[in-house]
């Protein structure tokens, strides 16, 4: 039986159980049988795939360690030659001259992309709801929301319409998706992956992470995402590690000596209490496999969702000015002036939500609000990263739920801005503090999947990753799939 | 710092009048329509009183934490890497003539 | 009212490197239009910015040739604002913590002491590109090209009293960005623009009167010329009662008047914040001190040694050390020939004038500092006499070949040989008695006819010392 993981795959190209042709096709097919109702797609690639798998099966395409795979991009990653919207219509008909290094690598690597997937626009939002190109739907349950802003390629994956998926977290649109949707979601720390090529919302937040069905995948994609990029002055100078390699060998007591801190304030009142019961047995899982688990305190942690939503529009209006209907994207036509074709373009290119946080953050950076709002948010920024080093002073790894609450309905929402902003309480500090944290499959309320959320130092994936596999070796969350899909390949 | 009131409870930021939208609105270039503007301002308001809790928190003396990892720049060395990409690079432009960006007449050079 | 003008310059010098300030475009003028702007500086979807080093190492090499600070750490930010000349939306730039701080340049106004003014600051940041008005129908066109160009903005404290002050302080900043060559200073190209701010105070008055700021002058003329008309303006509004508008305004060299810009940015408010793109400059000291002993002797100190070590003149002093250029050809020229007082009227006599008429540069000399010493060799040898040394430099000049080959060529070596000159001045007595009678009867002005005969006999090439002595014995 081929498992439907890159690591399965990977087996199952090497063995010659089946072809890369077989593969993308297989997923093709899925694709046109599913996507209708997730929308988990804003352009296909189906051609360009089957010749690459055709490629790659011929052996005359570079031989990495994905060689043959198919994956997805999020479509917030610049490909060359095919559209990249960023889920916006400002963005309807843009094809960039240019491959972002992510994609670069991940090519490098002999993957090839079979689709670009859909997502909040801009990647702001957490529902996949603010696409220009319509929502995506939660394949556990047509009627909820996959979360976001990485909605589509959680999506994809959790339908086994890929093995594995790109996606990009600036507050959590890696972990949340993942976690509504049942997979592993990995957004290594700030500065790991470079970021060049990634239409930017918020600079100093956003990280290229991962979707996948394993935390060994999510391995497998960082050992060649990562590694310092010269085109990115915000990526960290030192090379990438084979996280791959550091998940081997694992005992029955792998987190011996691991100590993980619980964090206090995840616990509150806003937590679904069956979200607390699956993570009260996940610490207990953690202790079975010899981890301590203890409690710690991130007092200014709750002001992180406040932080978050004054840095994260500050940046991204000034990131989104360049979208001013002149060098590509949407003009609207019949603008007789210059301030027409600025305010016309962008107030026909541009969705709610996004406006919405392009006034913000316009505003807090305006004369009379800057220190009061900006610099004040920084200045939290800083007190709350203390605060996690301080917790990781007593600990080697932080945990909580991803989310408060299993996957909300599609309009539920939308209509809220701040009820929608607190769905990310849980996600938003780490991304604050850039550590590297990964969200997996851990439980199920009403049906409905459920996440675990551990967060390490900065740059040490590898152990977050480890601890990770760890909790997957002994746990079946992640080999879910969802009512009426069956795992591809499955039965022949 | 333990009494701090946590984000649910901010009330909506009277100082984001009606006046400020407008100037924000220009700032950033954005067309409104007159329609959606009253509950444009008001969703704002919202967002703005909720992040206005900060203002609670002492900072006094605290670095402002502009990136995430303390890093330095990197520099490169000044060495010409890239070619002519014109025709590349206005394949996706919305107006070119004679090579340049055409845009509305400006009427006075900066 | 007695009023006095106050005034600061903003000099944004373009930075003589290679590639980009933020990509490695290439930076060569006048290429045609968009084929220079690469992804990062078109402000691509995606892209992102990454420093240029030489760009940084130019911009300390100034701060520690004008006696400034250079931050151990700076900071670049984003200024934002919307024009179709700025592809990103905002201009990368310094704002709050720039890479040099204080300093300060020698400013001499010709007939005045010189003054130093103090440099507030100056810092790095990238160029626009060009809106073009005439290009297309109805239209404006855009070019990139500049777009992300190096600059350097010095900003002067406001310590400038005259259009002809601040005319010399640019001067001052363009001789010293060549200098060090950080900067090609091609005016015409727009490698210097200025940015003037003047306001008008009454004489002793502590206080600033209301500013305006007049943009983009790109010349050191301009300069000169838009801040007389604006002192007159100023004047005439304070001498009304009324009072200065603090604004922008443009000069129209046509109208030989300042009006005020049309407002596209009212409220001006740049919203700058540090960009997250970017982490911190942050320079070791080594390696500034590692710049330092890069720098060449500077102008002031090279000027000083040529007084006192040449007994050259402050004046001429000053003049030969407008360039670096011109300094080192005079001294080459000056050591090549052994007589540096000779090499210093030459060069800013003779050589100046004829760079001056056919427009060149000193780098473009026709007649080389090497070439030139050997002429003045022979001058000071007294193969050749100072009317015959011009004629040759002319000859130089025009290319037909070093001095010797000219020399030879037209037979002008200069005549000293006693006995053959002899032979000549008394041919010339024995046949103009009468003048020779004139001058025993006490009309001595005639000897200077004398010389002249002489001179014409033998082309000019008779050494005059010896023509004279030899016709006062025979008179």
């Amino acid at each position: 039986m081929i498992e439907f993981s890159l690591a399965g795959l990977r087996r199952a190209l090497d063995g010659g159980e089946i072809s890369s042709r077989e593969l993308t096709e297989a997923c093709l097919r899925r694709i046109e049988e599913r996507n209708p109702a997730l929308n988990a797609f804003v352009t296909l690639c189906g051609e360009s795939a089957l010749k690459e798998a055709s490629r790659a099966d011929s052996g005359k395409a570079a031989d990495g360690p994905l060689a043959g795979i198919p994956i997805a991009h999020k479509d917030i990653f610049c490909t060359r030659g095919v559209r990249t919207t960023a889920g916006s219509r400002i963005l309807d008909n843009f094809v960039p001259p240019y491959d972002a290094t992510v994609v670069e690598r991940l090519a490098q690597a002999g993957t090839f992309l079979i689709g670009k997937t859909n997502m909040d626009e801009f990647a702001m939002g957490s529902s996949s709801e603010t696409s220009y190109y319509g929502p995506v739907l939660n394949p556990w349950d047509l009627s909820r929301s996959p979360g976001g802003s990485s909605g589509g390629s959680a999506a994809a994956v959790a339908a086994g319409l890929v093995p594995a998926a790109t996606g990009t977290d600036t507050g959590g649109s890696v972990r949340q998706p993942a976690a509504l949707c049942g997979i592993t979601g990995f957004r290594p720390s700030y500065g790991r992956v470079s970021r060049y090529g990634m239409i930017a919302f918020a600079s100093s937040l956003d990280q290229a992470g991962s979707l996948t069905r394993t935390a060994e995948d999510a391995a497998l994609l960082l050992d060649s995402m990562a590694g310092h990029d010269p085109r990115d002055s915000t990526c960290a100078q030192r090379p990438g590690e084979r996280y791959s390699a550091a998940l081997s060998p694992m005992s029955a007591r792998a987190l011996e000596g691991v100590r993980i801190g619980v964090v206090k304030e995840f616990m509150g009142e806003g937590l679904d209490p069956r979200c607390r019961q699956v993570f009260s047995d996940n610490m207990a899982t953690l202790r079975g496999l010899g981890a301590a688990v203890s409690e710690v305190s991130l007092p200014r942690l709750p002001l992180s969702v406040a932080v978050y939503y004054v840095v994260a529009p500050a940046e991204c209006s000034s990131n989104l000015a360049r979208f001013d209907g002149v060098r590509f994207g949407l003009r609207e036509s019949g603008a007789d002036s210059l301030e027409a074709l600025y305010t016309q373009s962008r107030g026909a290119g541009f969705g709610e939500e996004v406006r919405r946080r392009i006034l913000v953050g316009g505003w807090v950076l305006s004369k009379g609000y800057f220190d009061a709002y900006y610099l004040k948010a920084q200045r939290a920024r800083r007190l709350l990263a203390n605060d996690f080093a301080r917790a990781f002073e007593s600990v080697d790894m932080l945990a909580g739920p991803t989310t408060p609450a299993p996957a909300f309905a599609v309009g539920e929402k939308i209509n809220d801005p701040i009820q929608m902003y607190l769905n990310d309480v849980y996600t938003i500090g780490a991304a604050l503090a850039g550590l590297p944290c990964i969200s997996v499959p851990a439980g199920s309320v009403d049906g409905l999947p459920v996440g675990l959320q551990l967060m390490g130092r900065p740059f040490a994936e590898a152990e977050v990753l480890r601890c990770a596999h760890a909790y997957q070796l002994e746990t079946n969350w992640h080999r879910l799939w969802p009512p009426g899909t069956t795992a591809p390949f499955d039965a022949g | 710092m333990n009494n701090l009131k946590t984000p649910k409870q901010s009330e909506p930021a009277a100082e984001f009048s009606d006046a400020e939208l407008l100037r924000a609105a220009h700032l950033t270039r954005l067309a409104l329509d007159d329609g959606e503007k009253p509950e444009l301002a008001a969703t704002l308001r919202r967002i703005i009183g909720f992040v206005r809790v900060l203002q609670e928190l002492d900072t006094e003396g605290v670095e402002p934490m502009v990136h995430p990892l303390d890093l330095r720049l990197p520099l490169r060395a000044d060495e010409v890497t890239e070619s002519d990409m014109r025709t590349e690079a206005q394949a996706c432009a919305p107006d070119v003539a004679k090579g340049l960006y055409r845009v509305p007449r400006v009427i006075e050079p900066a | 009212m007695n009023l006095e003008a106050v005034i600061g310059l903003e000099i944004h010098v373009q930075l003589a490197t290679r590639s980009k300030m933020f990509s490695g475009a290439p930076t060569v003028f006048g290429a045609a239009p968009n084929t220079q702007a690469c992804l990062v500086d078109l402000g691509f979807p995606g892209t992102l910015p990454v420093a240029n080093r030489e760009a940084v190492a130019m911009a300390a090499r100034f701060g520690l040739a004008t006696g400034g600070r250079v931050a151990e750490h700076s900071v670049f930010a984003r200024k934002n604002y919307f024009y179709p000349d700025l592809p990103k939306g905002y201009q990368i730039s310094q704002y709050e913590l720039p890479i040099v701080s204080g300093g300060a340049v020698e400013v001499a106004v010709p007939g005045h002491a010189p003054r130093t003014i103090e440099l507030t600051r100056a810092h790095l940041e990238e160029d626009a590109g060009k809106s073009l008005h005439d290009a297309l129908p109805n239209a404006t066109g855009v070019d990139l090209n500049r777009a992300g160009a190096p600059l350097l903005e010095i900003v002067t404290e406001p310590q400038l009293h005259s259009p002809e002050e601040a005319g010399a302080c640019m001067r001052s900043i363009h001789q010293m960005v060549t200098w060090i060559g950080i900067s090609d200073g091609a005016m015409q190209e727009g490698s210097m623009r200025c940015d003037a701010n003047i306001s008008l105070r009454k004489r002793g008055d502590p206080n600033l009167g209301t500013r305006t700021e007049i943009k983009n002058l790109n010349s050191f003329r301009f300069v000169e010329r838009a801040l007389r008309c604006e002192i007159r303006r100023q004047g005439e509004v304070l001498r009304g009662g009324g009072a200065v508008a603090q604004e922008t305004r443009l000069y129209d060299s046509r109208m030989d008047a300042t009006r005020p810009m049309r407002d596209k940015e009212e409220a001006n408010d740049y919203r700058y914040f540090p960009d997250p793109d970017l982490p911190p400059l942050v320079l070791e000291s080594g390696f500034v001190e590692e710049l330092r002993h890069t720098l060449p002797e500077l102008p002031g100190a090279r000027q000083d040694r040529f007084e006192a070590d040449y007994g050259l003149s402050a004046e001429d002093a000053r003049r030969l050390c407008e360039s670096r250029a011109t300094a080192d050809y005079f001294e080459a020229a000056g050591r090549a020939c052994g007589d540096m007082v000779l090499a210093a009227r030459w060069v800013t006599g003779d050589l100046a004038a004829a760079l001056n008429r056919d427009a060149l540069d000193i780098g473009a000399s026709r007649v080389g500092a090497g070439e030139l010493g050997a002429l003045l060799a022979r001058l000071r040898e007294g193969v050749l006499s100072g009317k015959l040394g011009k004629e040759v430099f002319q000859a130089m000049w025009s290319g037909e070949g070093g001095a010797d080959d000219i020399i030879a060529a037209r037979g002008l070596k200069q005549i000293s040989d006693t006995s053959t000159l002899e032979g000549i001045v008394d041919d010339i007595l024995a046949s103009h008695s009468d003048q020779v009678s004139q001058y025993r009867e006490g009309n001595t002005r005639v000897f200077g006819f004398f010389v002249g005969q002489v001179m014409r006999a033998t082309k000019g090439r008779a050494n005059p010392a010896i023509v004279n002595e030899l016709l006062r014995e025979r008179l």
